[in-house]
Order: C-alpha cells, then sequence, then structure tokens
C-alpha cells in the first residue's frame, strides 16, 4: 500500500496549481471566497479561462477537447480548483447535460451543443424538479405531447438553479402516461429557453439570494430533433446523469479552503483577551471537522483507485455526498460560531457605511442547509446505500 | 409541585396568541420587516394595551408585578409569532436595568412611559471584542464636574434604531475587561455625539453598531453606583437569557408543529413522508430535544429572579446550554425535512430557522454557557 501520489501526479499538481495562481482573476476569486453572488458572465468567464487553456472539460473524450487525464489527475484538477478558490463549474452544461450527449446525443446533437458548453458561451440549466416530485422523480408530471415534428410541453418545475440566467434547459418531460411503470414514458428534450411559452419566477432563498427558480411551460412547441435517446426511455439517461451529479459534491478541495477560512477567523476574535483559535473546546470541534475531512479524501481516493481498475462508480458515490456535504455544513457552523454575536448582522438600511466582513457567514449557513437537500436528499443517499449496497 | 400556569397567566397568553394569530400573520409580518422602520407602532400600542408592556414592573409605575414566569407565555408567544417588536429589548432588557438600578427619578421618568408604549429602549453592551463577556467594556466614561462624557463603540445593539433611549455601559475606571469599574448610564439615542449604523439582522430584526463620540451626559444618567454596575448587568442579562430561552420554546414548538403537520401532508412516493421510519425517528427526537427543553426553560424562568446569584447563574447556563443545542437541532432537521420548502423565504418556517440559528448565541453560545456552568462547582 503507498498512498502518496506519484512523482508524474505530484508534478502535475504542481502546474494545475502554478496555472491557477496566474490565471484565476483575483476579483472571480475574490467574490468566491467571500459567498458573493456570482453572476453569469462571472460564471461563464471562468469557463472560458478554462477552455482556452484546453482544460474546459476534462473528463469529455479527446475529439470534443477533453484532456485524456486519468482518474486521479481529474481528482487533483478538481481539488486544486476547489482549494484555490475558483467559480464552481456551471454544473448543468459541461459536467451534467454533456455527458448525457456524448453517450446518448446524435451526431447532430454533439455538434450542435457541445462546442457552446466547452466555451462558455451558451448557459444551460437542469428541469427535473417540480413540485410533487422532488425525491420521487419519476413521478414527474410536466408533458410533452407529440404534434407533427414538434413536442406541444406543459407544466412547471420547481427548484431550477440559475434558470434566470440559462439560454437552454434540459428537461425530463412525460411523453406517455399510459405506462405499467411510471419510470417508463419519461423522455428527455432540450429546450432553447427563449421558445414562447416558457417563463420563470425566481423563487428567493432564505439567505436572500436568488439562485433558484420556478420554470412554467405553457403551450412549448420544441422541435422534435431537440429529443435525446428514445421517446419514453428517458429514465435510463436520468439515471446514468445522476451518477455524474452526485460524483462532484464531496467538494473536498474547497471544504480545505474552508478550513483555513475559520482558522482565520477564530484568530481574528478574541475570546477572553486570547484568540478563539486557542480556545480548547473551539479547537476540539474544528479539530474533529479536519480528521472527518481527511477521512472522506482518503475514502474519496480509496474509491477512485477502485475505480482506475475500472469499476464503474456506485453507491460509494452517496457515502462521498452524504460526508462531503455534513462536512460542508459543519464548517459553515464553526464559522457561525466563531464570529458569535458579530454573525447578526446582515445588510445595511443605508447603501453606503456597512462595513461587516461577518455579515456573509450567517447567510452562507442558511443557504448550506442546501447541500443535504438537492442532488437527491442525504436522506434518499441513505436509501440508496441501504438497498444497493447493502441489500436491505 | 406545579408545572401550570396560573389562571391569570393562561388568559394573559391566550389573549396574546388570539391578537397574533390574528394581527400577526406571515404575510402581516412580512410587510413589517419591509418597512422603513422594521417594527409596527401599531401592534406596540396593542401590546401597551394588553399590558404586555408593563407586566413585570411595579404597580406605581402602571406595571403588574408581574416574575419571569409571568413573562415565560408572553415570550413563547412571540417565539411562535416570530415578533420582530423589541419586547425583549425594552421590557426585559432596558426596563429591568431601570427598575433594578435606577432612582427614584429615572424610573418615575422612563418607565411609565416605558408601560404605555411611548418610550422604547435598547441595551447597548456588546463590543466588538468582547464576545460573550459582560465584563469587557472598553467604551470609556469621563467624569467631569456634573457630567460624564463617553467615548466608544457598541455593536450590534438590537433595536436601537427604534429606541428612544440607550442603557449604555461604560468604564468609568480600569483595564478593559475588569469586573469593578463599569458603570450604566441612560443615553438618548438623538444625543450630539451619538451616530448610528443601522442595519437589518439575518433573523429580521433591525439593530445597530453605536459610536459614541465626545457624548455629555448629566451626572443624573447613572444608573446605579458608579463603577458597580456588573452584577446588575449579569443578574439582568441572567433575566432576559430566561425569557429568550421562552422565545425559542415558542419557536420551537412552531418547528415541531409545522414540521409533523408537513410529515403527514407532504406525499412522495404515494405515501405521506411521514410514513418513513428514517423521518419518523428524526421526528420523535425533535419531540425528546423540545420536552427537555421546555422543562429547562420552566427552571430558568422560575429561578431567573433567585436572590442566591450562584444559583441562578448556574441554572441558567444549564438551561442555555440546552436550548442552544435544542435550537440548532429542531431548526436543521425542520428544514430538513421540508426539503427545498424549507429554504424558501416563502415559508415561515425558514424565518424561524433564522431566528432560532440566532437565539443559540444570544447571550452566549452553548461553549460559553458550558464554562460558566463548569466554574459554578
Ligand atoms: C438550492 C437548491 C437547488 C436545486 N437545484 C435544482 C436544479 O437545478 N434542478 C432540479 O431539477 N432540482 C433542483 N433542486 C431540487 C432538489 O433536487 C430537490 O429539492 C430534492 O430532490 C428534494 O425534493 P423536495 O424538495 O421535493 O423534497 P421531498 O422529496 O418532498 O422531501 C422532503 C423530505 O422527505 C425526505 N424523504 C423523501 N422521500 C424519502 C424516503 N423515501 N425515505 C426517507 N426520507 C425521504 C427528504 O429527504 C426530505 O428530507 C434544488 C434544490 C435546492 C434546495
Ligand atoms: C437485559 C435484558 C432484560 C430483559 N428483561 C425482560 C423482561 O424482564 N421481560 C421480558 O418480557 N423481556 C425482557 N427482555 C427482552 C426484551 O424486551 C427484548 O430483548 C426486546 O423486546 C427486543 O426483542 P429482541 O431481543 O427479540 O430483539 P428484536 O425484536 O429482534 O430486535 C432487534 C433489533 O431490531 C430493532 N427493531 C425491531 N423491530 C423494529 C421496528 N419495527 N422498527 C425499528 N427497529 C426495530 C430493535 O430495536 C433491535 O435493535 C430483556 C432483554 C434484555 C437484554
Amino acid at each position: 500500500m503507498d498512498l502518496n501520489y506519484s512523482a508524474e501526479e505530484m508534478a502535475f499538481r504542481d502546474e494545475v496549481r502554478a496555472w491557477l495562481k496566474d490565471n484565476l482573476p483575483d476579483a472571480l476569486r475574490y467574490k468566491v471566497v467571500n459567498y458573493e453572488e456570482l453572476t453569469k458572465e462571472d460564471l461563464l468567464r471562468w469557463q472560458k479561462i478554462t477552455a482556452e487553456r484546453g482544460w474546459g472539460a476534462p473528463d469529455w473524450p479527446e475529439e470534443w477537447g477533453g484532456t485524456n487525464w486519468t482518474i486521479v489527475q481529474r481528482h487533483i484538477f478538481e481539488e486544486e480548483c476547489g482549494y484555490a478558490g475558483c467559480p464552481p463549474r456551471i454544473p448543468f452544461g459541461v459536467a451534467m447535460c454533456a455527458p448525457v450527449l456524448h453517450k446518448f446525443g446524435t451526431q447532430e446533437q454533439k455538434q450542435r451543443f457541445l462546442p457552446g458548453m466547452y466555451n462558455g458561451d451558451v448557459f444551460w440549466c437542469q428541469g427535473y424538479s417540480e413540485p410533487g416530485s422532488g425525491s420521487d422523480l419519476a413521478s414527474l408530471k410536466t408533458s410533452a405531447v407529440r404534434e407533427g415534428d414538434s413536442y406541444v410541453v406543459n407544466g412547471q418545475k420547481i427548484w431550477t438553479t440559475w434558470a434566470q440566467h440559462a439560454d437552454w434547459i434540459f428537461c425530463l418531460v412525460r411523453t406517455n402516461t399510459d405506462v405499467p411503470k411510471r419510470q417508463q414514458g419519461i423522455s428527455f428534450l432540450l429546450m432553447d429557453m427563449n421558445t414562447p411559452g416558457i417563463s420563470v419566477r425566481p423563487l428567493m432563498l432564505m439567505d436572500g439570494g436568488h439562485e433558484v427558480n420556478e420554470v412554467f411551460f405553457d403551450d412549448v412547441r420544441v422541435p422534435a430533433e431537440n429529443l435525446v435517446h428514445e421517446e419514453n426511455d428517458g429514465w435510463t439517461v436520468a439515471k446514468y446523469l445522476l451518477g455524474y451529479e452526485r460524483l462532484g459534491t464531496g467538494n473536498t478541495g474547497a471544504s480545505k479552503r474552508e478550513v483555513l477560512r475559520v482558522k482565520e477567523l477564530a484568530a481574528q476574535q478574541s475570546k477572553n483577551g486570547r484568540p478563539l483559535m486557542d480556545d480548547p473546546r473551539f479547537r476540539d470541534r474544528l479539530s474533529r471537522v479536519e480528521v472527518e475531512l481527511m477521512a472522506l479524501e482518503i475514502t474519496n481516493l480509496r474509491f477512485l483507485d477502485q475505480m482506475r481498475g475500472g469499476r464503474a462508480p456506485g453507491a460509494e458515490v452517496s457515502l462521498l455526498k452524504i460526508r462531503g456535504t455534513e462536512i460542508q455544513q459543519a464548517l459553515t457552523e464553526l464559522m457561525l460560531e466563531a464570529v458569535g454575536p458579530l454573525a447578526q448582522p446582515f445588510r445595511s438600511l443605508r447603501a453606503t457605511d456597512f462595513d461587516q466582513h461577518t455579515a456573509s457567514i450567517a447567510p452562507r449557513y442558511c443557504n448550506y442547509r442546501k447541500t443535504s437537500i438537492y442532488a437527491g436528499s442525504n436522506e434518499i443517499q441513505r436509501n440508496i446505500i441501504s438497498k444497493a449496497s447493502l441489500g436491505l | 409541585m406545579n408545572f401550570d400556569y396560573s389562571e391569570e397567566q393562561h388568559l394573559l397568553a391566550q389573549s396574546v396568541r388570539q391578537f397574533l394569530t390574528k394581527e400577526y400573520t406571515f404575510a402581516a409580518r412580512q410587510a413589517i420587516i419591509e418597512s422603513d422602520q422594521g417594527y409596527s407602532e401599531q401592534v406596540w400600542a396593542t401590546f401597551a394595551e394588553m399590558g404586555l408592556l408593563g407586566l413585570p414592573f411595579a404597580s406605581d409605575v402602571g406595571g403588574f408585578g408581574g416574575n419571569a414566569v409571568d413573562l415565560m407565555p408572553v415570550m413563547e408567544a412571540i417565539g411562535d409569532g416570530l415578533i420582530v417588536e423589541p419586547y425583549l429589548a425594552s421590557v426585559g432588557l432596558g426596563g429591568q436595568l431601570i427598575a433594578r438600578g435606577g432612582s427614584q427619578a429615572q424610573k418615575q421618568e422612563i418607565l411609565p412611559a416605558l408601560v404605555t408604549g411611548q418610550c422604547k429602549l435598547a441595551f447597548a453592551q456588546t463590543e466588538r471584542e468582547a464576545r460573550y463577556n459582560l465584563a469587557h467594556v472598553a467604551c470609556r466614561a469621563e467624569k467631569t464636574a456634573h457630567r460624564y462624557t463617553l467615548e466608544g463603540e457598541k455593536c450590534v445593539v438590537l433595536h436601537a434604531p427604534c429606541a428612544d433611549k440607550l442603557i449604555v455601559s461604560a468604564r468609568t475606571t480600569g483595564p478593559a475587561t475588569a469586573a469593578d469599574g463599569i458603570s450604566l448610564f441612560v443615553v438618548d439615542r438623538n444625543a450630539p455625539g451619538v451616530t448610528l449604523t443601522p442595519y437589518r439582522t439575518i433573523d429580521n430584526l433591525r439593530a445597530a453598531d453605536v459610536r459614541f463620540a465626545g457624548t455629555v451626559v448629566p451626572a443624573e444618567a447613572l444608573i446605579g453606583q458608579e463603577g458597580q454596575a456588573l452584577p446588575l448587568i449579569e443578574a439582568v442579562v441572567d433575566y432576559a437569557t430566561a425569557l429568550v430561552c421562552a422565545e425559542a420554546v415558542g419557536a420551537m414548538q412552531f418547528a415541531n408543529d409545522t414540521t409533523l403537520e408537513y410529515l403527514k401532508t407532504r406525499k412522495q412516493f404515494g405515501v405521506p413522508i411521514g410514513s418513513f421510519q428514517a423521518l419518523q425517528h428524526r421526528m420523535v427526537e425533535m419531540t425528546i430535544i423540545f420536552e427537555q427543553a421546555k422543562s429547562m426553560t420552566c427552571l430558568a424562568c422560575v429561578k431567573a429572579d433567585s436572590a442566591d446569584a450562584d444559583e441562578r447563574r448556574r441554572i441558567i447556563s444549564a438551561a442555555k446550554i440546552h436550548i442552544a443545542e435544542a435550537c440548532r437541532h429542531i431548526s436543521q432537521e425542520a428544514v430538513q425535512l421540508h426539503g427545498g420548502m424549507g429554504m424558501t423565504e416563502e415559508l415561515k418556517i425558514s424565518h424561524t430557522f433564522r431566528r432560532l440559528t440566532m437565539i443559540a448565541q444570544t447571550f452566549g453560545d452553548a461553549d460559553h454557557h458550558l464554562e460558566r456552568f463548569a466554574a459554578c462547582g
């Protein structure tokens, strides 16, 4: 057993680090590490910068711009990006819709959509969840009825992240209601957000941020050529994609950066005349989270090592999601505790005179409650492990 | 032994709840927190009419001589309804400091006006470096002839923007953390040399950082003896801690009730999500934690006025440890069991979540009170 990166892997890590140091714009990094809302332009800008380097979509097939990195290299890249404070990759295009197109799309679809994703020209969002269909995704009702060479779509999606920015949406829609199993009769459809009949309503989250939306479809005519894979077999596509969605949720690189942030805050705050960092109670709780993060990181590598041998990601992805999000949440809680009474100020009543660098911490804590809910709630992840791994 | 509210306490609680249910709906509250002032004068006037503002004060200032247990059901209702008016700041903190430490003249000037809703108070105590240490007061008051001049800054002074008067702790002698040398002053919020930086808090209250620069107050503004205010501050903060525990109980009761309702009505996989045992046990745990927290709050309110300061400290800290942990657990679980809905501004539970998050750290977090409890022996 040798748990170290090889010399080549270390060299690769240094290369990524150096590149990030030179190419991650300070303005973007500043927003990320201070939990400021990123604009559409910010998100696309980072995609463009990575694309120019040829690192816009490491896991794609080489012919479309993939890097042919090993699974460990890909992990290193993501870790380093998270640690450096890069904006999140806009997951919906490059990381979610694209793998679907690679596997199920026609050559025409690939040519039409992949370059825009890669180059950061087109912004995508994901239309899966509906008001009545969250954890129970297969119960979705938004309907698409074939009329000539179009589908006519009616219904509603909810929690659609960044729909307000999106140029395109990929949706699960019901194309057949007359089926024995609900999973049958679902199709995977791509829609231009500018199509008449699509409207977006913001849903404000409790941290005051606008990141999710409701999307309404009212007699929306979608060209039939935007169907991916076979009609009524969209569930196969959806399941394939869910594995990808959960793969990125461990976020150990970003959590390592947040550990440093906790330490920084705890060094600035004083408790009984000494830095809070010297307080054994606080210090112990932080150490426990650090140890938990270490365990997750090594577990992640152990699974990657197994996957390197060719095994497909299985229920272990659920484990990474559960522990990864628990750690992220624990870190936001430690920050909240670190700043104590200074966590309460939120928004200025005048535009000019608000200098509370601690004011982003409570909103962050609130916002991060989402991590155990989205991308398959942690309860659903436990159900998956229980069924798929343990046979219960 | 008797854990029940008296007939009077019960009736008052009932009328408060009736009023709030009717007039302080979630929509009405949204309008209040978005208003310029951030609270409702009308609600405040009704609180005065109902006798809530005079509840703990003596009859010679128009009050009813109630104790912390009398306030407990009121605070529960406030927690349930997420009331943003400055009840705790005026009645639980500022009014108490005057009632317990003030001169006859100060009492007569301020308390009758407080009871009738004409005067609101805020307690300017916390400082940037102080964390939860009440003895940490760096703000200074220099005595010259028959006046004091205040210099320094207080932060997160809850409800300062609407307060008529601030009760300010400032140091007349000694280094920043000495127990001796802390004095209390009544300062007009509009006095020259007082500057507010107002803001909204994460739980939708109004607060401000307050600067004192050459703020001159007459000698009569001093509350109690010069340099000897810490025991009074400590006693009043303990009293207010018991009250905020009761507010938390009201908020947690709401969180549990609404989550239970959601488990019974929200369907996924063709059944109510409450039929999943994984969630049933979570709800049961929330219920157990709530019952324990409520018991500790009863204890805290009964002992909040205890003459034995050691006993009072020990019990208030024990209650706050329990409440802090219960606030965290119940608020987090309530949101989680609501799924995405729990995250939205549009649902009350996310507001309750934020209030509970802040109460967990108000007047000291669990760590602070663990240390204080252990130090009581
Ligand atoms: C910030 C945010 C961003 C999101 N972005 C997107 C997006 O871009 N696109 C998209 O399509 N969706 C998105 N979602 C939706 C997300 O995937 C759903 O919220 C999630 O699937 C849970 O569904 P729900 O909210 O309807 O909760 P419900 O499914 O109603 O769940 C409520 C509670 O019941 C639990 N539960 C449900 N079923 C079971 C069971 N069988 N056993 C045990 N417990 C169970 C859940 O874990 C949860 O605690 C987002 C959500 C959030 C909060
Ligand atoms: C020291 C001791 C003293 C005892 N004294 C007495 C006595 O005086 N009189 C008497 O009659 N019995 C007595 N018992 C027996 C005791 O009541 C049983 O052990 C108990 O009811 C559990 O039954 P079991 O051991 O068959 O475990 P099982 O019922 O087989 O349970 C195994 C595990 O499954 C869990 N489980 C079972 N059903 C469910 C469910 N529906 N949902 C979730 N989890 C579930 C259990 O909690 C347990 O963890 C005693 C047992 C012990 C250990």
